[in-house]
């Protein structure tokens, strides 16, 4: 059974239509990447995914239950399950790197437990675990505001995987980083993929790195699904038709 | 791009725009009769006047005591209006805000709250609440109050729409509740501007209720006033002196708190 299963989906904000009927699934263990022109819906598609924006219609089917009819408690159940990453990262700032951390937690907390901060030692070790995994252990006690883009995108990533989600969905995460901070992060996410076979979904403006990375690749365009195959499918004349124009008007670098 | 023919129509605009000013200045001035050479040369005796008369003795210090007793009277009144105000416009912020609202009713009702009691000028709410509740400091405290609430809840609303939507986003990404993500995301990243405005009331209420005060009768206002009234222009002076020195240590504080807490 696929992990997660997206059929006839629809959005549109006021009179503007932003994804139309997208169909698609996505196996365990796989890292897709979305691609597509700025406005094409990539982010709002991810947003529907963990409800962050609610669709007009469809089905969204995560484990074989629908996200679109889940009400208040079992959303925040299958929350948890659904990791995310920010092109902002989204961390707050004036708070320390391990608090950050342990801020994806809270969907397995009670509220008063969450508000007060209460976490065993387990999750704590955990936190420090993840936090050596990705090379910034030592500046757990920072504020997250001193730290630089990277190393933010990292403790984001650290977040998402605290939760033990068995996917991650990912917004641009490398769209605000320089170009080594990027591959960084992209191996980090790939073998995130490899290692603990947690699916990945990442909306991505590079074509290049995300032929280099995924299994798969979707094409959004207008809102339109126009492209979905394996990454060596993806040749100049469908990367055309995801972007609407010639592949010599575009940097693919 | 801007063409040669359209910067320089753009140029008379401006010119035109200017002129229109300059118009209405003077239309105005004509019809209140307002003759601004004569204010000119009124200036040199109403300074002489207060050089005369706004002098500090050895006798006004004998008022010193008393005075001084109204002044900590008004600025605790003050400080009281805004820190629970501040109280109040916490949650209504919070309720009102575009990014933590989490139904409609609650959020207008909020922004109608904030947006009736900050249009109305404190003084009128001291006028208002006079009629009512007699002349007393409670009148005095409840004006400082309702246009603080008004104040800060606009401003708590724009400080958590500035810095709380990316945490926000993302804590409710990993399922954490409402109350959770209030209490992790937005209070830490808001709060130490929050309390910057909190101080910028303080200050501004302090001088605000020496106006009030005069209303009231409450207060250094009603000091000043009642020095006023019996022509004892030195401890007027006195008076005066002192509300610049507080609202200047006021502000002298209020500005190394903001330094420690940002």
């Amino acid at each position: 059974m696929a992990l997660l299963e997206i059929r006839g989906l629809n959005k549109s904000y006021q009179d503007h239509r932003v994804l139309t009927n997208i169909d698609f699934t996505v196996e365990t263990g796989e890292f897709l990447s979305v691609i597509g022109p700025s406005g094409a819906g990539k982010s709002t598609l991810l947003r529907c995914i963990n409800r962050l924006v609610e669709a007009d219609s469809g089905e969204i089917l995560f484990n074989g239950e629908n996200i679109l009819t889940l009400g208040r408690k079992s959303l925040r159940k299958e929350r948890a399950n659904i990791g995310m990453i920010f092109q902002h990262y989204n961390l707050v700032p004036r708070l320390t790197v391990i608090e950050n951390v342990l801020h994806g937690r809270f969907g397995y907390k009670s509220t008063l437990q969450g508000m007060f901060g209460i976490f065993s030692e387990e999750e704590k070790e955990r936190a420090f675990y993840l936090l050596e995994k990705l090379g910034i252990a030592e500046h757990a006690y920072k504020r997250c505001d001193q730290l630089s883009g990277g190393q933010q995108q990292r403790v984001g990533i650290c977040r998402a995987l605290i939760q033990d989600p068995k996917l991650i969905l990912c917004d641009e995460p490398i769209a605000s980083l320089d170009p080594h901070s990027s591959k960084v992060i992209m191996d980090y996410l790939k073998s995130i993929t490899e290692e603990m076979g947690i699916t990945c979904i990442v909306n991505l403006h590079q074509v290049e790195v995300a032929q280099s990375y995924s299994h798969r690749i979707i094409g959004l365009n207008k809102g339109h699904l126009v492209f979905n195959g394996p990454n060596r499918q993806l040749d100049t004349h469908h990367i055309g038709e995801v972007y609407g124009m010639d592949t010599r008007e575009l940097i693919t670098v | 791009m801007l063409t040669d023919q359209k910067r320089l129509s753009r140029k008379w605009q401006h010119l035109f725009l200017l002129i229109i000013v300059c118009c209405f200045t003077w239309l105005s001035i004509e019809m209140v009769q307002f003759d601004f050479y004569q204010s000119l040369l009124a200036i040199p005796t109403a300074g002489l006047w207060m050089v005369e008369n706004l002098w500090i003795t050895a006798d006004t210090w004998r008022e010193f005591p008393d005075i001084m007793l109204k002044l900590v009277e008004t600025i605790l009144m003050s400080v009281a209006a805004t820190t629970i105000a501040a109280f109040i416009s916490f949650f209504l912020g919070i309720s009102g805000s575009t990014t933590t609202r989490r139904n409609g009713l609650m959020a207008g009702l909020s922004r109608g709250i904030a947006s009736v009691a900050r249009n109305i000028p404190v003084v009128a709410w001291a006028l208002i609440l006079l009629l009512s509740f007699g002349q007393n400091s409670l009148t005095g405290f409840l004006a400082l109050f309702v246009g603080t609430v008004g104040f800060l809840t606009r401003a708590f609303m724009e400080t958590i729409d500035e810095v709380g939507l990316k945490p926000f986003e993302a804590l409710t990404a990993t399922g954490a509740t409402y109350f959770q993500v209030i209490s992790k995301a937005v209070i830490p990243q808001a709060l130490p501007q929050m309390l910057s405005w909190m101080l910028f009331m303080i200050e501004t209420n302090i001088r605000s209720a020496t106006l009030v005060g005069i209303l009231t009768g409450t207060g250094i206002g009603y000091t000043f006033d009642l020095y006023y009234k019996t022509l004892n222009y030195e401890a007027v002076a006195l008076v005066t002196l002192l509300i610049i020195l507080t609202v200047i240590a006021i502000e002298l504080t209020s500005n190394r708190i903001r330094k420690v807490i940002l």
